[in-house]
């Protein structure tokens, strides 16, 4: 019962990026089209994952002192996995992420859930926990670049739904990520009845 | 002349056409959480123009002199084939780990008036991705010496500004009547949406 929970609570309730405000910057950075959000979310969802089970095995032998730096050495280099994996596989896509996919390493979600969940919980608890918030992060990435390719593009995942003459330039650039992300907030805080003071 | 145009332009292209923080989304965590309070976000700003400017030139070197593929065989010509790339994010995020530091404890010691203006904000700035991310960009735009110094004080200037006005706005929202749900994260969203907006009425600017 504990694990399911620990799953979807960050789904919707205390979704990282609407609520704990981790992890930001990737998800306004890389939502100007489906296929980009999709990408990043599998990348982070399996970052995040693997990261919190190795700190969850490494907890009770890292000095409280140092851990910051091991958890910086665990996380990058799963990034430098990642950034490698899609360079290879996925090398189109890879480009159009230029340098957000090694900013995983900063991103907050990472070691958000790294410090704050994986040192104090066991093996499972923290895979569950890294899969939820990946995913949680996933949604909202999904939410918004559905949106901003619906209205900036007339598509979705190159499919044409809406005629070229309605498209509207300003989703594409940075002042639409800002203001779809901040209506997508508001829409999720009023079903939840989240006020912040 | 030439080289101080062109400096000039990269600066200007920085600070206000591709503004790290309004136009490529990086350092929005620690933006959202300080600009509450306009005291604070000038000392987190004027941390992030002084780590940048220092972590930038030196991971280009970094970059140049020991990570690129044959840019061993300054050693020796036996190390023309070595590739150290793939350790980049590793050595980069590392040397700003270890900078933010090595900063940290040598203002505690010669400048205690800096270090408490700047303080609290320097363990932070670790994990501020406008720092990496300025490595990163300074890596894939393949910037000389000379322009990737420029490129990491301009950056670090483009967020002292951005966070400074963007905590000026939210001075002045203290009194006004939100609804509940827009209340925080999502007014300062659509705010900040506004002000990127308004930088990007700089990009028509040529130097």
């Amino acid at each position: 019962m504990k694990l399911k929970e620990t799953f979807i609570d960050p789904l919707v309730d205390n979704n990282p990026i609407t609520r704990q405000v981790l992890g930001i910057c990737s998800a306004l950075a890389v939502t100007v089209k489906v296929e980009q959000a999709l990408v990043m979310t599998l990348a982070l969802t399996f970052v995040v994952t693997m990261s919190n089970t190795i700190i969850s095995l490494l907890r009770k032998n890292i000095p409280s002192s140092i851990r910051i730096i091991v958890q910086l050495t665990v996380i990058s280099t799963l990034v430098s996995l990642i950034d490698i994996f899609l360079g290879a596989y996925l090398y189109d896509v890879s480009k159009s992420l230029s340098v957000f996919v090694s900013l995983i390493i900063t991103n907050c979600i990472v070691m958000g859930r790294a410090d704050a969940f994986a040192m104090q919980n066991g093996l499972k608890e923290s895979f569950m926990d890294g899969l939820g918030n990946g995913l949680g992060y996933g949604g909202i990435l999904i939410i918004v670049a559905a949106f901003r390719e619906l209205l900036g593009f007339g598509t979705l995942l190159d499919y044409r739904i809406l005629p070229e003459f309605m498209n509207n330039g300003l989703m594409i650039l940075a002042p639409g990520a800002f203001i779809i992300l901040g209506l997508i907030i508001w829409a999720q805080r009023s079903i939840t009845q989240f006020v912040e003071d | 002349m030439d080289l101080l145009t062109h400096y000039l332009s990269i600066a200007t292209k920085s600070i206000f056409i591709e503004n790290i923080l309004l136009a490529y989304f990086l350092g929005m965590c620690s933006f959202l959480a300080i600009s509450k309070n306009v005291e604070a976000s000038q000392g987190m700003g004027k941390a992030v123009i002084f780590v940048n400017t220092i972590t930038v030139p030196v991971n280009w070197l970094i970059k140049n002199y020991l990570l690129d593929p044959g840019a061993l065989s300054w050693i020796s010509s036996s190390f023309e084939t070595v590739d150290l790339s793939f350790l980049r994010l590793l050595c980069f995020i590392a040397t700003i780990a270890a900078l933010v530091q090595f900063v940290e404890m040598f203002i505690d010691k010669f400048s205690p008036t800096l270090y408490n203006s700047l303080g609290i904000f320097l363990p932070l700035i670790t994990v501020n991705c406008s720092i990496l991310g300025s490595s990163v960009f300074m890596h894939e735009r393949a910037y000389t010496l000379g322009e990737s110094l420029v490129f990491g004080v301009s950056s670090g200037v483009g967020f002292y500004l951005a966070i400074v006005s963007m905590a000026a706005i939210r001075f002045k929202l203290r009194y006004s009547d939100i609804p509940d749900g827009l209340k925080g994260l999502g007014i300062t969203m659509i705010l900040t949406g506004l002000l990127s907006m308004a930088y990007l009425s700089f990009s028509g600017i040529q130097l």
